[in-house]
């Protein structure tokens, strides 16, 4: 592994689209859920462990070889709204774009043929960090980490919250993101071994329904 | 790994001339400026300019998610399927710039869904005057300001001002009743900008978009030829 | 000690003459079942607990098997309440389903409350043909009123024509995976309730999404299902909810 393409793959400037996400923090905030620093770390501490557990560990397993398209199902049935698969398959997309300029391999223009719209993102970044060099532990850490941040970011947009504040909850949730990651990587294995239902499965309902009230909003700010 | 790798498949390069099937694709032209400088309002023009003898459609970068596409549908300028939004979560010039993932998605799917295009104008919501298109976006970019917002703008120059290859300075109109001097704003943009171009219009007048239209015309001419 | 292991098995099978027909109906120990009256040509099955459970330690299953064309509907005659026992470990509740080519199953079971220092893990995993119909709703109540839950992990995964269309799993109470009772995922609620409905004709004519009040969506999911996901501060709020879903869905 390259420590040096994971920083690459792992900056929130990639240019894949995540700016235009919030992770579900735009419906958290305007529901009143999240109003400050601590509502934050509970929302992404809630986030981390159930649709970042199961990203990262899609992710690993896509590195360790897994079929992507099964993989690919795996996280329609592991996604109930609608609207989180519309934005999980269009960050796919977008990051295929990305990484097929960045780290061109046969791999990634296989599946950009198979998914002309867009993979599950979880399951392109998989592809995407072995065309890098990368291995199942750096994928999975990337899409635990992902899912603290998107969230972290947009919320210093929609509260004003001071970005110190924002940083300090990433770096409070470390040694959760560790946790994370390591059973990503278990399950990615076990995975290779006895099929896709071995994936993590954790459901947040308030993610899912709050997805889904934020899909109907006439204005927002974030597309999801 | 080998970053030189040659690959089948579809082409990833953004830039490129050509689309997956060989031909050539729309010309792009960006239109940015500050909030409020008529970018919409020459983008509908340019669309009933044009749209007779072009095929055309239109990507906005809202800040709200629509507000822009929904006034060009409002409008009726083009059908609805030739105007897509792209959501930029708060950050136009990011969406324009730094990332233009979901941009070039929008400019693919409309050649796809509606095509073949002649041409495609990429909208940016309003932001500052640093906030300029990448060249993996856009073929060519038209920065709109206006006189209402202080004729000190092209002095202080700034990358749209200086480097956007049309500079369009609207609501001449509404010069005498805000105090702005357009032959000082001609002359700080010359200044600014050398041999690249400047027109001054008014959505009001009867010559409307006529220059930059024609502008267009040009630029898409070179584009085909 | 070791806890208390219990299997009930229910068959249901088109008896040829309108009816369906329970060649098995077997309950066992704690799990009882009771055949009720048949509304046209569907049977039903009331599961009776005749104890309370299970308790730490407990391993529950039910086993139902819808067969082709026939139609059962399941319900029970009172909340389970998963208890702290004195065995020690977690105690398990799975249900296994299958419904094969034209059956149709209700499976309508009241709530499941999570009392203080319980520790459950509940699996019901359900098993479609291509043209089975289901209705499922599964709800839990964390904790007795006033009272902090037990430790809950519930997961539901439904297969039709073997591709999984729904596989979700929630944890909650102490132990549970961080943020469980944050913003993200329950938000101080105490009852969270799934009402999963597949019928082929979603397939055609797929459902659009929709919300329903601020704590509970309709979505189409990736087959020809439709998950109805809801949280509230309450069991009663919860199941007018679900019913007002299930209304709708007609």
């Amino acid at each position: 592994m390259s420590r040096g393409a994971l920083l690459v793959l792992a900056d929130g400037r990639f240019p894949a689209g995540g700016h235009a996400h919030s992770g579900g923090a735009e419906a958290a905030v305007k529901a009143g859920r999240v109003t400050g620093a601590a509502g934050l770390g509970e929302f992404c501490r809630g986030r981390l462990h159930t649709a970042g557990l199961v990203s990262a560990a899609v992710a690993a397993a896509a590195v360790l070889g897994a079929d992507p398209g099964e993989l690919d199902l795996a996280v329609d049935a592991r996604t109930p709204s609608p609207a989180l698969r519309v934005a999980s398959r269009r960050l796919g997309r977008q990051l295929m774009r990305a990484a097929r300029a960045t780290w061109p391999s046969a791999e990634l223009d296989a599946l950009a043929r198979e998914f002309p719209k867009g993979a599950h993102q979880p399951v392109v970044l998989g592809l995407v960090a072995r065309s890098a060099g990368l291995g199942a532990e750096d994928a999975a850490y990337c899409a635990a980490y992902e899912s603290v941040s998107g969230p972290a970011s947009a919320t210093v947009r929609l509260l004003s919250l001071d970005p110190f504040d924002a940083t300090a909850v990433l770096a409070r949730l470390a040694p959760e993101l560790d946790l994370v990651a390591d059973r990503a990587v278990e399950a990615g294995r076990r995975v290779l071994a006895e099929g896709v239902d071995e994936l993590p499965c954790a459901a947040a309902p308030l993610l899912e329904i709050g997805a889904e009230a934020h899909a109907a909003w006439a204005v927002r700010l974030f597309a999801s | 790994m080998h970053l030189d790798h040659t690959h089948d498949g579809p082409a990833a390069v953004s830039a490129d001339a050509h689309r997956p099937d060989g031909t050539h694709r729309a010309l792009r032209i960006g239109l940015g400026g500050p909030v409020g400088s008529g970018k919409t309002a020459t983008v509908a023009a340019l669309c009933r300019a044009l749209r007779d003898e072009l095929s055309l459609a239109v990507v906005t970068n809202d800040i709200y998610t629509r507000e822009d596409a929904e006034f060009l549908l409002r409008a009726a300028v083009l059908p609805p399927e030739r105007i897509t939004a792209v959501e930029t979560g708060a950050c136009p010039h990011t969406a324009i710039r730094d990332d233009i993932s979901a941009n070039l998605e929008a400019v693919e799917d409309l050649e796809d869904e509606v095509g073949p295009l002649d041409l495609i104008l990429v909208e940016s919501g309003g932001d500052n005057l640093t906030a300029t298109f990448s060249k993996g976006l856009v073929d060519a970019q038209i920065f709109v300001i206006d006189v209402a917002g202080g004729d000190d703008i092209p002095r202080k120059g700034g990358p749209g001002v200086t480097t956007a290859d049309l500079l369009v300075v609207n609501k001449t109109d509404l010069a005498p009743y805000v105090g702005s001097d357009l032959g000082r704003m001609a002359a700080d943009a010359k200044a600014q900008r050398a041999e690249l171009p400047v027109v001054f219009q008014s959505l009001r007048t009867e010559a409307g978009v006529g220059d930059v239209a024609r502008w267009v015309r040009e630029r898409l001419a070179a584009w085909t030829a | 000690m070791t806890g208390v292991r219990a299997t009930a098995r229910i068959v249901a099978r088109d008896d040829g003459r309108g009816g369906t027909a329970l060649p098995v109906l077997e309950g066992d120990g704690p799990l009882a079942l009771r055949r009720t009256r048949a509304s046209g040509s569907e049977a039903r099955v009331m599961l009776v607990g005749a104890m309370s459970g299970p308790l730490g330690g407990d391993h529950f299953a039910v086993e139902a098997g819808v067969e082709r064309g026939a139609r059962l509907r399941v319900g029970s005659a009172a909340a389970t309440i998963a208890l702290p026992g004195q065995a020690k470990g977690e105690s398990r509740y799975d249900v296994r389903i299958d419904v094969a080519e034209g059956g149709e199953l209700h499976w309508l079971p009241e709530q499941l409350i999570s009392v203080q220092g319980s520790d459950l893990r509940v699996t019901t995993r359900v098993d479609l043909a291509g043209s089975a119909r289901l209705v499922l709703r599964e709800e839990q109540v964390l904790g007795r009123v006033g009272e902090e839950p037990g430790r809950l992990t519930s997961r539901l995964s439904v297969r039709v024509a073997g591709r999984t269309v729904l596989d979700q799993e929630l944890g909650c109470g102490p132990g549970a995976p961080g943020g469980w009772d944050g913003p993200a995922v329950l938000g101080g609620h105490r009852a969270v309730g799934q009402l999963v409905v597949v019928r082929p004709e979603f397939a055609r004519e797929p459902v659009a999404a929709r919300m329903l009040g601020e704590h509970a969506a309709l979505v189409p999911l990736a087959g020809p299902a439709v998950l109805v996901s809801a949280i509230a501060s309450d069991a009663l709020r919860l199941r007018r909810v679900l019913d007002e879903a299930l209304a709708f869905l007609g």
